[in-house]
């Protein structure tokens, strides 16, 4: 077999057959192909989410810094959750910096096929392409909150250690986990569409068992179970990033987080191309 | 050089419907599941399941700068075989070998968004297509010539007309430059005059430039003038392939034996319930008296309503057409419903002949449009009692002759 190059394959007298049951051998090669229509629905996504709303930017500010508040006096002024040497508001403001950029990618990721019915029914492309056009909004929600971070860390002077430069590897492993989880329920969704419903519901209840608004270091006796939450080692190694290091990373969570984030992510997208060829029928 | 450009070989779709609709939730499944399991316990293994083949067996050739149409009634699977061709969705049997790039219009506008402006649109759906940035930025030009929205380009699309909506749909399909163009029912919206030039494009396209198409329409006529080659699929395969006349004869000979509405176009807020030729056996000789009765049913928001019948030949050809505003008024807004009469003299050859009528708004934009949903014969005689004389002429005029 010869490799043509992109620009090469438009005009080239390329055969292609379809037959029953076979999956394609190019399939990759086509998702590679479609790259910039990846981009085009991203660009499409971010552009109509900012101009759209009336506070654009706005609501990607208010949003984070009302749960973050809320969280910060439930659990820190009502609950009177131990603390380390950081503000209560600092360290609730990292988990929730991670929690949103897994939450959202989930969000959106498992109603991408719902919301692109029309497209999925009228046009071929490898369907890959819907979910993960939609990651690049919740990237562009969790740079917004990024930068308060920053904001609010020089403020209130808790500046990270060198720790940090490996915060974006956490960044990557954050939507890889959420990706993986994405491309099941999406899938879900198209056969049931219960799942629109419970995924916001998960979500909501996923926070609270997820150490957003607490850290897991004061809470030896749940520690075990808080660990079969792949979040859990995200969100301590967030927090390992972004404050001078006074714990020992939590390479026992983070190692959760890994199998999860690698199951996910294969059978994800093995559950995904299996279905994927009746999306059309079912949708 | 005579490589085929689409081959399908045994094609076949089967779609499973289940007699509890679709399970679309957990608790249909759950409950469907449950159903099947106590029929099982009591050994009446029947699956209650339905099986349905909505495209069956089905082998063609396209060679390239061909325009094949494909017809048929609804539901005779047209939709489903250029889903399948289009990889849309997976066959269930069979194999289609497909040389070049495939561009398939099964709708105007697919993946418009409303929000964004026209140029925006302009390169959103030409990715969708599969166009690449480099590809759209060439022929960006010549889609915005096409299109005839010049100054309009930056405006969001949601406050485009329909027309405008349309004509930027088509033009970025029109300029994708495929090897294999597949075409759906798409030209049943736009002006006439923007029709004609789609349609002008598409014979371009295959005759100029070698390229294959894939028609499918309900519009006869347009099938006629614009096809090489006509495919009448009925039941999900193929029962006339050949030249568009000879596929359309058949179309009409066997869809002639169930007389029925059926809606091919319109929004629906004024509907046409029955067409019907008065007199009880539908025949008529040459210059005998004719009427034609439209009952109909109209909405609340429609306005004034014009009327208009359409007369085909059973080989397709629309032969007559007649406007109510030719030699009467519009019914004025607000009638609910009721019956209009068209009386004419039937000027028609012998044969047999279906009708076809529609509504118009105010505009000349459909309400409805019934295809072939009556059919009469005018028998070899005329109205005073002569016998045919095997004249030539598809109508014969009631002249004045003078000396």
């Amino acid at each position: 077999m010869t490799y043509s190059a992109p620009q090469s394959d438009a005009t080239s007298s390329a055969v292609l057959v379809i037959e029953a049951g076979r999956t394609e051998a190019h399939y990759w090669r086509d998702l590679w192909r479609y790259r910039e229509l990846l981009g085009f629905l991203a660009w499409r996504d971010v552009k109509v989410r900012y101009q759209q709303t009336l506070l654009g930017v706005g609501w990607a500010v208010i949003q984070p810094l009302a749960s973050v508040a809320i969280f910060t006096f439930v659990f820190g002024q009502l609950a009177k959750m131990p603390k380390g040497n950081e503000p209560y508001f600092v360290i609730v403001l990292a988990g929730q910096l991670a929690w949103q950029l897994f939450a959202n990618t989930i969000g959106n990721t498992s109603s991408s096929l719902l919301s692109s019915a029309q497209l999925i029914s009228k046009v071929y492309f490898p369907r890959l392409i819907v979910p993960l056009s939609t990651v690049l909004v919740a990237l562009v929600d969790f740079t917004v909150v990024l930068v308060i971070y920053a904001a609010v860390a020089l403020w209130t002077g808790t500046l990270p250690g060198p720790n940090v430069l490996l915060l974006p590897v956490f960044i990557a492993l954050t939507v890889l986990l959420a990706i993986g989880a994405g491309l099941w329920l999406a899938a879900l969704t198209v056969r049931f569409r219960d799942f629109r419903i419970l995924v916001p519901f998960l979500l909501q209840i996923g926070i609270f068992a997820t150490p957003v608004g607490y850290q897991t270091n004061y809470l030896r006796s749940w520690r075990g179970i808080l660990d079969f939450n792949p979040m859990t080692g995200v969100i301590d190694a967030f927090r390992w990033c972004l404050f001078k290091a006074d714990a020992p990373f939590a390479w026992y969570s983070f190692s959760f987080s890994l199998a999860w984030t690698a199951l996910l992510l294969a059978s994800g997208v093995w559950y995904f191309r299996r279905t994927e060829k009746t999306f059309a029928d079912d949708i | 050089m005579n490589e085929t450009a689409i081959k399908a070989e045994g094609l076949s779709k089967l779609y499973r419907i289940s007699h509890l609709a679709k399970q679309k939730t957990i608790r249909d499944a759950v409950h469907h599941g449950m159903r099947l399991l106590w029929r099982r316990l009591r050994w009446k293994a029947q699956l209650n399941r339905e099986e349905f083949w909505a495209v069956r067996d089905v082998s063609f050739e396209v060679k390239p700068g061909e325009i094949v149409g494909i017809i048929g009634r609804n539901g005779a699977g047209k939709s489903t075989l250029l889903k399948l061709l289009s990889r849309i969705t997976d066959p269930t049997a069979g194999r289609i070998t497909l040389r070049g790039r495939v561009a398939s219009l099964l709708e105007v506008g697919t993946g418009f968004h409303p929000e964004l402006t026209g140029r925006d649109n302009i390169y959103l759906n030409g990715a969708i297509h599969g166009l690449r940035r480099s590809e759209i930025r060439q022929k960006f030009d010549q889609i915005v010539e096409f299109a005839e929205i010049g100054q309009f380009l930056d405006t969001q699309v949601k406050r485009y007309s329909s027309g405008m909506y349309v004509r930027l749909a088509f033009a970025v399909a029109a300029h994708l430059e495929p090897d294999v163009l597949i075409v759906d029912e798409v030209l049943a919206v736009g002006d006439a005059a923007f029709q004609k030039k789609c349609l002008g494009k598409i014979r371009e396209v295959s005759t100029e430039r070698g390229r294959s198409v894939l028609f499918v329409s309900h519009n006869l006529s347009s099938v006629r003038q614009l096809c090489t080659r006509a495919i009448l699929l009925e039941k999900g395969s193929v029962v006339a392939d050949g030249l568009p006349g000879a596929a359309i004869a058949a179309y009409m000979r066997r869809d002639g034996t169930k007389v029925d509405i059926r809606h091919i176009a319109g929004d629906g807020a004024a509907r046409i319930t029955a067409l019907k030729v008065a007199g009880a056996e539908a025949v008529s000789p040459i210059f005998g008296e004719m009427r034609i009765e439209i009952q109909y049913e109209a909405r609340a928001p429609a306005g004034s309503l014009e009327f208009f019948i359409l007369i085909y030949a059973d080989d397709g050809e629309c032969v007559a057409a007649s406007f109510q505003t030719d030699s009467s008024q519009r019914v004025a807004a607000g009638s609910g419903g009721g019956t209009i009469s068209v009386s004419f003299r039937n000027p028609f050859a012998p044969g047999r002949y279906l009708v076809s009528a529609g509504i118009f708004d105010a505009y000349r934009q459909f309400h409805d449009w019934v295809e072939f949903a009556e059919s009469f014969e005018v028998i070899p005689g005329f109205a005073d009692g002569r016998a045919f004389d095997q004249r030539l002429g598809r109508v014969s005029l009631q002249a004045q002759w003078s000396p």
